[in-house]
């Protein structure tokens, strides 16, 4: 038995609705079909009249979920692909993210967006929206690498009272199993130290994660140690672990799928460099994807995103310095 | 309507003397009878009500206490946005009143929500939800996603187009190509009715129906209702670009002495009467204003600059 980054997200789903009566899910091609990527797999039938297909109106998917929030239901909202998310981004940067603060309100709403690339998916189908969310005051943003993540942090997601953007990433979906789910261990907020190390930090979260320990395997090839920190949320940040981290080895990179300007990468850059300064035996470096739109062909995808070899690149030139 | 009147007379004197009003006065001059007679409609407390710019006359309707409106309005931190947030954008959704966003039609499918919710919870029973748009909010993709959704959910909605012909300064044949924006109702599958919204009778009658079939379970509703805005789109806008032809066309009546002279018409009061109920209203708003002038505005110092309400999950300041 196993059980998939994919399934968990539906086992998570299916857990939610059978404890909570006020959490429904909302989105487009979910009902009897099952979803795009089938993470609500006969959740509908299971949960006859709590699982709706939606009409491809992603601003009014999460303005509803905002109205439904406020009169005390727990929605989970599917966005088909993160990208499409941005044609709901007004309901969720100035609508949900705002409503707690400005009116007492409580937004609990969780909207998950299937993220990141995969060979083939071009342009639009492959995004990774977190950093353009995490700007936004009011929204925590968690992006799980692992199959325990994708499970506990979604549960958790749903039980937080704020609006939630839960970044799951399609390339693990199907690639990464698990033998079970596991206990849940840390909460959202905490980051992860996913491989322990000596020489250098890498600083990641989601699919990127795997391809980092895979570069630190590389490496322990020629004799270093390479931490992997896995931020599991981007927001809040856990900049205590990352300082922490860094303090052991001095030495960080930080690698993000998402496009380069601003960003995740930036932020934990910003935050060792003002408040870990000390720490550092070597300017501290960012791997992202490159600054254009994500290319469809496998062999420009492959070469727009970070890779093992880049990482590994990368993590030399940091180790020379 | 008429404490409306008097609320936002007021509330643009404050604005035009400086130093008390901080951001801009948006009034609904001339859309009362519109505004009111959907207010009327809904009970607080039961049905869910999100007016936009131009409903301070709707919210008194529904029971918004004049309180709530100045205090917004002067950055009062007694009130429910408590320097937070400004002027028309206040609102306590826990009590069905939505607080509106800039952003026009956004509010459609938030009403949409809490009535799907409520069906869900079995808690709908006959409660409708209500909100308002302009002419120049009909041409977003909001308006457009939400009604459609309310539409495809069957939920008991109504919509209120207040087409006072200018969006801001852009007029109506710049914002739609169709004849009567009321036209757009049969599109989305919703029944829709336009009324002379200088009227205020016809302004009852259409509310009064339109309220009815949707708590009937007859789906969402439209009602358009034509007039002029008779201000500027804030009290910073002289309104220049309204020609002399608009000002005086058949859209131009204010409905306020309009409702006044059928009152007196029809002999349900006499003009002293009238002159009391006025006298009355700017008792009301002189207290809340002298009252609110006393309090307290928001301490920078004392605020809680933290955005989520779990705390937990609120970040620390990384800033120098």
């Amino acid at each position: 038995m196993s059980i998939t980054y994919l399934e968990a997200i539906r086992e998570a789903q299916y857990e939610a609705l059978r404890n909570n009566p006020s959490v429904f899910l909302y989105g487009q091609d979910i009902g009897s079909f099952g979803g795009a990527f089938k993470a609500t797999k006969n959740l509908n039938k299971e949960f006859p009249g709590r699982v709706f297909d939606s009409p491809i109106s992603e601003d009014a998917m999460v303005g509803m979920a905002v109205g439904a929030a406020v009169e005390g239901a727990r929605p989970i909202v599917e966005m088909q692909f993160a990208d499409f998310s941005s044609v709901g981004f007004n309901q969720i940067v100035n609508q949900a993210a705002t409503l707690y603060w400005r009116t007492s309100t409580p937004c609990p709403i969780t909207i998950r967006m299937p993220s990141g690339g995969t060979a083939g998916s071009g342009p639009f189908h492959s995004q990774s929206m977190e950093a353009i969310y995490a700007h936004y005051p009011g929204l925590v943003i968690v992006t799980p690498a692992t199959v325990e993540d994708a499970y506990w942090m979604l549960l958790d997601s749903i039980a937080i009272n704020d609006p939630v953007i839960y970044c799951e990433h399609k390339f693990l979906y199907y690639h990464l199993k698990a033998d079970e789910i596991g206990t849940r261990t840390l909460p959202i907020g905490k980051a992860r130290i996913a491989r322990p190390g000596r020489h250098a930090t890498i600083v990641t979260y989601s699919a990127m994660v795997h391809e980092a320990l895979r570069a630190a395997e590389e490496l322990q090839l020629d004799g270093y140690s390479i931490e992997v920190v896995d931020l599991r949320s981007v927001k809040p940040m856990d900049t205590d672990t990352i300082l922490a981290s860094v303090a052991r080895t001095g030495r960080l990179l930080a690698v993000g799928e998402a496009f380069p300007w601003g960003g995740v990468t930036a932020e934990i850059i910003a935050r060792v460099a003002s408040e870990g300064f000390h720490l550092l035996d070597a300017p501290p470096m960012r791997l992202n994807s490159k600054d254009t739109p994500i290319p469809y062909h496998p062999n420009l995808w492959k070469a727009h995103r970070p890779t093992i070899a880049t990482i590994a690149a990368a993590l030399r030139r940091l180790l020379r310095y | 309507m008429l404490l409306s009147r008097v609320l936002e007379e007021k509330l643009g004197s404050l604005y035009r003397a400086g130093g008390r009003i901080v951001g801009g006065v948006y009034l609904g001059k001339g859309q009362e009878a519109f505004s009111a007679a959907l207010g009327i409609q809904l009970r607080k407390g039961r049905d869910i009500y999100g007016p936009l710019i131009r409903d301070q006359a709707g919210r008194i309707a529904f029971g918004e206490s004049l309180l709530d409106a100045v205090r917004t309005y002067l950055g009062a931190v007694t009130g429910p946005m408590r320097g937070r947030d400004g002027n028309i954008h206040r609102g306590r959704p826990k009590e069905g009143l939505m607080a509106m966003i800039s952003h026009l039609g956004s509010l459609v499918s938030v009403v949409a929500g809490g009535l799907f919710a409520r069906r869900l919870a079995g808690t709908l029973h006959d409660s409708v939800g209500a909100t308002s748009i302009g002419d120049g909010g009909t041409s977003t993709g909001a308006f457009h996603e939400g009604l459609n959704m309310a539409a495809v959910e069957k939920l008991p909605l109504v919509i209120s187009v207040a087409n006072n012909q200018y969006a801001y300064s852009t007029p109506n044949c710049r914002q739609y190509a169709c004849v009567d924006l009321v036209d757009r109702a049969k599109g989305y599958g919703v029944q829709g009715v336009a009324v002379d919204a200088t009227d205020l009778g016809q302004c009852l009658e259409a509310f009064d129906a339109a309220v009815k079939r949707a708590r009937n379970g007859e789906g969402p509703q439209m009602v358009v209702g034509h007039l002029l805005r008779l201000s500027g789109h804030g009290e910073h806008d002289d309104a220049s670009y309204i020609p002399e032809t608009a000002r005086k066309g058949p859209s131009s009546v204010d409905c306020l002495p309009a409702a006044e002279r059928r009152i007196i018409d029809e002999g349900w009061m006499n003009e002293n009467e009238l002159k009391d109920l006025f006298t009355e209203a700017r008792g009301k708003v002189d207290q809340a204003v002298a009252k609110v002038s006393k309090e307290a505005t928001p301490d920078p110092f004392k605020e809680k600059w933290q955005a989520l309400s779990s705390e937990e999950l609120a970040e620390g300041h990384h800033e120098a």
